[in-house]
């Protein structure tokens, strides 16, 4: 029987995360007609929007482990893919900071183990070279890894996605997954419809144990492990260049509260790691709060109240239960009782720097099924909003002789322009938040927190997407921003 | 191209405005106000209600119709401004680059006026625990949203702090016909004015809690509630006393920052207490020409004490223009614990001054005390002093006796 003629997609990606977006954007290549379907209004909401935004270079990974390959991979090729998308990204080093002997030898496994995984590079070194890489923090050694990089994992997640777009591949966002038919195709049921498919490709993160089971694996259990973090103003971030990290505890399965500066400026302290209930409770608690200051501080001994500027958090989607601690490895798998069928489990840290890598392995694994010729047109390349801030002078000149738009500063704190905000609502994927506008610009991230931008931007959203008061959305569907007019 | 300007008054607020007229006055014709915004008038735009200009016309006016009289003056004198013109970069040099929908503006001054007003402090800030709904605003952005945009932001409403602008919004959302639940207050006494705890809350039945504040918030789309603890001495919260409300905003009135992102890249320095610059009795800056006044200076609660600061900043910047400095100001002026600042933070000793001040707390039957070499050089008496008004105190230079620092000092009774 012909498949082909019952299905409308060849593969359809459920979860519009870094893995989603990427595995979309790779796939994008071939001659596939493919759909991503996601819960959310936007791309990067879970996980991918809520991490340390380090390129890890893969010495914390057990040798021979996928997560060492790939993000090794993933590390070093991302010159190529940063320059692709147009995405800010830095090749800033880091710095893993040790205090005492037992620190040291922690610290001399640990290179040995990035060594054993091919990572370029790692030195340990004294307190003087720390002062000369690092000159705000604390330490007495510590290992330093020059390939590790920095990049804005919004934007990373953002170009991704609208690469794949434009490369044909079509999004369905407030569609969550309910239910997955086997049939010799699959028909997969979500909020708003159902699509037909040959291919399955999960990449649900914190729920890719859900749709696994709705696949009739049920063998998988993800445990949500809640990682907390403090963003410091930019006013900070001349104390701290390059990322920051204490020796780590692996058992505890995460890398220890760390300093990162973004690639923005500001600097994150954190994550903690928290084993919690619920999945989606992106809650910030006091205790951690309390434990970020404290750890911090001993990082970077110039952390000042007037420097914290907003709090959040990211989960996990760990395998590994609390009992057992430390990572699992990822899972990427097609069972032969499930097949066309392809899983992606437990992709947890470094998933955002293994994505790429992990995307072409699921190309492989389509690939030894049916072939896969290259399409002419691919276009691998996608420019982002240009910053206007970041210009030269002459520059600023002529962009607003081009565009009155780049003379009406809507974010101050930032210096976002009204061009700015109209291109990320006019984004190609259609999406019309208000966080979806924050993400894309920066606008609302600095000091004021929104304070002089927020009322201007939501009027503008107003007006490009002909709504009223009460549609315009912060973050997610039923988070209206407001009731309506005051008056009529 | 770089236009030569005398005078660059950066934010067209009460402060800017008043500032401006009285230069003009004075004779300096070569001045330009730039204001961000498509209208100047500043923060008054928004303050739709009355209580304005009671000091200095002996009348309650709008926020609006305050802004109005100087504006007016500001007309009839022919001063250029500048709307929807936002500043970019200062330096040291006095080199302004401002933009604007027709272009990128260069100026070179002589003289540049900071009156760039205040932002306020944010959720983030203060680090309130729990989720990150929407409907969750600050006093000043709900007030943007109801009296400018026509926007209601919620129905049921609980409002953090007792700033003045918090309990304005109080007011504000009751008579549109949202239910204020509370409003809370870390601190054992509020932070606004009397009349205002009066008319805005006492008025219409909502409850102040003092000592108390926000721990938790919940809701992962909108805002669905809050919890609400007591706290102690610390204001650490006592665990037990936690209390939950049901309601869809939290408003958040807690505390104002002077505005001074332009100030700080021309190498201004700023007063920790203040977070406005440490300006001399002229309200120059560290910076030579660089000058401020009104909320970017120290946050007032009176728009009228914006107005009178504004006009005496203008008489020094005619000094200034005339005859390019001004004598040395070496002269410190330094506070005890009670006193949370003073502005001036220094003095030169050959010029009448006036000293705005705030106590730390409430006090009650206290003398302020300004000294020089231990010696009491002026007292003020003050039946009730709180931090919520401002204090002034006027030192002729004879009056100083020597040029040794200025303490001043809480004396109780
Ligand atoms: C605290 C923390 C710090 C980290 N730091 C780093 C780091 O510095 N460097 C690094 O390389 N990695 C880091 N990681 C790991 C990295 O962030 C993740 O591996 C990566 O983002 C996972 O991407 P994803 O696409 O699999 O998951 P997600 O981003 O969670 O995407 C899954 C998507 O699926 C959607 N979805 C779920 N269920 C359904 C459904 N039923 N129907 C439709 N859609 C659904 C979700 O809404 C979501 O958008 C960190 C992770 C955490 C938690
Ligand atoms: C909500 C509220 C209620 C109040 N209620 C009362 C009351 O009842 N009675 C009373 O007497 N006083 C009241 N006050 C106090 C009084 O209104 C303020 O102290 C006064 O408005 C401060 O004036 P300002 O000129 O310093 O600042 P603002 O009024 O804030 O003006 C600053 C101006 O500078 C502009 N600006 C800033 N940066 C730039 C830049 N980079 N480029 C160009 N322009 C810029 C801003 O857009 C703004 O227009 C209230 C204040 C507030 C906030």
């Amino acid at each position: 029987m012909d498949k082909k003629s019952r299905y409308t997609y060849d593969v359809i990606i459920i979860g519009a995360g870094v893995i989603g977006s990427a595995i979309a954007r790779e796939m994008a290549r071939y001659n596939l007609k493919i759909a991503v379907l996601e819960k959310e209004l936007d791309v990067c909401t879970e996980t991918s929007g809520r991490n340390s935004g380090v390129l890890h270079a893969g010495f914390n990974n057990e040798p021979g482990s996928l997560m060492a390959k790939y993000c090794v991979a993933g590390c070093l090729g991302f010159d190529k893919v940063a320059k692709e998308l147009d995405i800010p990204f830095a090749r800033t080093g880091k710095v893993v900071v040790g205090f005492d002997e037992e620190d040291k030898d922690k610290l001399i496994r640990l290179k040995e183990q990035g060594d054993r995984n091919g990572v370029p590079g790692l030195e340990i070194i004294d307190k003087e070279r720390i002062k000369e890489l690092a000159p705000h923090v604390g330490g007495e050694l510590a290992m330093y890894s020059p390939a590790t990089g920095i990049l804005n994992p919004f934007i990373y997640t953002i170009a991704l996605a609208e690469n794949a777009h434009h490369n044909g591949v079509d999004f369905f966002f407030d569609n969550e997954v309910v239910a997955i038919k086997c049939l010799e195709y699959y028909e997969i049921k979500t909020t708003q419809g159902s699509y037909d498919t040959k291919w399955v490709i999960n990449c649900a993160g914190l729920n890719a144990d859900k749709i696994a089971r709705m696949l009739g694996i049920n063998d998988y259990t993800i445990y949500p492990c809640r990682g907390e973090y403090f963003v410091l103003d930019k006013k900070a971030g001349q104390y701290l260049k390059i990322p920051a990290y204490p020796v780590p505890n692996l058992k505890l399965g995460g890398l220890g509260i760390h300093l990162t500066p973004t690639i923005d400026g500001n600097i994150l302290i954190g994550p903690s790691t928290e084993y919690i209930e619920e999945r989606d409770n992106y809650s910030s608690t006091q205790e951690i709060m309390d434990l970020l200051i404290k750890d911090g501080g001993r990082i970077l001994p110039y952390l000042k109240k007037e420097f914290f500027i907003r709090n959040f958090s990211g989960i996990r989607p760990k395998l590994a239960d609390k009992n057992v601690g430390g990572y699992a490895d990822f899972v990427i798998e097609e069972r032969e009782e499930v097949p066309f069928a392809i899983n992606l489990i437990g992709i947890e840290s470094p998933g955002l720097t293994s994505a790429i890598p992990i995307a072409k392995r699921v190309i492989e694994m389509v690939a030894q099924k049916q072939e896969l010729k290259e399409k002419q047109d691919y276009d691998p390349y996608r420019k982002g909003i240009l910053c206007f801030n970041d210009q030269t002078l002459e520059k600023k000149k002529e962009l607003i002789q081009q565009d009155p738009n780049y003379g009406e500063i809507i974010c101050r704190c930032e210096t976002i322009t009204k061009a700015e905000i109209l291109e990320a609502i006019r984004n190609p994927l259609g999406v019309d938040t208000v966080i979806g506008v924050k993400n894309r610009t920066r606008a609302m991230m600095g000091r004021c927190q929104a304070g002089y931008c927020e009322t201007r931007i939501s009027e503008i959203l107003m007006q490009e997407k002909s709504k009223k008061e009460d549609e315009i959305i912060y973050a997610r569907m039923r988070g209206n921003m407001f009731v309506g007019k005051v008056r009529d | 191209m770089t236009i030569k300007k005398d005078v660059i008054i950066i934010g067209g607020g009460p402060a800017g405005l008043a500032a401006a007229a009285r230069l003009k006055e004075l004779g300096v014709t070569d001045i330009l106000i730039l204001e961000r915004e498509k209208l100047p008038g500043g923060i008054l735009r928004q303050c739709i209600h009355d209580g304005f200009g009671l000091t200095r016309f002996k009348e309650a006016l709008s926020g609006p119709e305050y802004a109005a009289r100087f504006l007016d003056q500001v007309g009839k004198m022919d001063i250029d401004y500048l709307t929807d013109t936002t500043v970019l970069e200062i330096d040291s040099n006095k080199h302004v680059i401002a933009v604007t929908k027709e272009g990128l503006l260069e100026y070179q001054a002589k003289a540049i006026i900071m009156t760039t007003g205040c932002r306020e402090r944010t959720r983030g800030a203060i680090s309130i625990p729990g989720t990150r709904p929407a409907g969750i605003y600050t006093a000043g952005v709900a007030q943007t949203y109801v009296n400018l945009k026509n926007i209601m932001v919620g129905k049921k409403v609980v409002i953090l702090g007792s700033g003045d602008i918090g309990l304005i919004m109080a007011r504000r959302m009751t008579l549109e016909g949202a239910q204020v639940l509370a409003v809370l207050e870390i601190l054992p006494y509020a932070s606004g004015l009397p009349r205002n705890i009066e008319q805005c809350l006492n008025d219409y039945s909502i409850p102040l809690f003092l000592s108390h504040t926000v721990t938790n918030i919940r809701g992962k789309e909108r805002l669905e509630g809050i919890t609400v603890s007591r706290v102690d001495e610390r204001l650490k919260p006592i665990p037990g006393t936690e209390n939950d409300y049901d309601c869809d905003t939290l408003i958040l009135s807690v505390g104002l920052i002077p505005e001074n992102e332009l100030s700080l890249m021309a190498g201004v320095n700023l007063d920790s207490r203040t977070r406005g610059p440490i300006v001399d009795e002229n309200y120059q800056t560290n910076i030579d020409g660089i000058f401020v006044a009104g909320n970017a200076l120290h946050v007032h609660d009176l728009v009228d004490f914006v107005s009178i600061e504004a006009e005496n900043l203008a008489q020094a910047v005619l000094a200034y223009i005339q005859e390019g400095s001004f004598p040395q100001c070496s002269i410190r002026v330094e506070t005890d614990d009670q006193v949370g600042y003073t502005v001036p933070q220094k003095v030169s000793g050959q010029k009448d001054i006036t000293l705005s001040m705030r106590v730390r707390s409430p006090l009650k039957n206290c003398a302020i005390q300004v000294l020089q070499n231990d010696q009491v050089i002026k007292t003020k008496k003050m039946k009730k002093a709180i931090p919520a008004e401002m204090i002034q105190m006027r030192i002729k230079k004879e009056e100083l006796i020597s040029s040794e620092y200025i303490k001043v000092v809480v004396r109780h009774d």
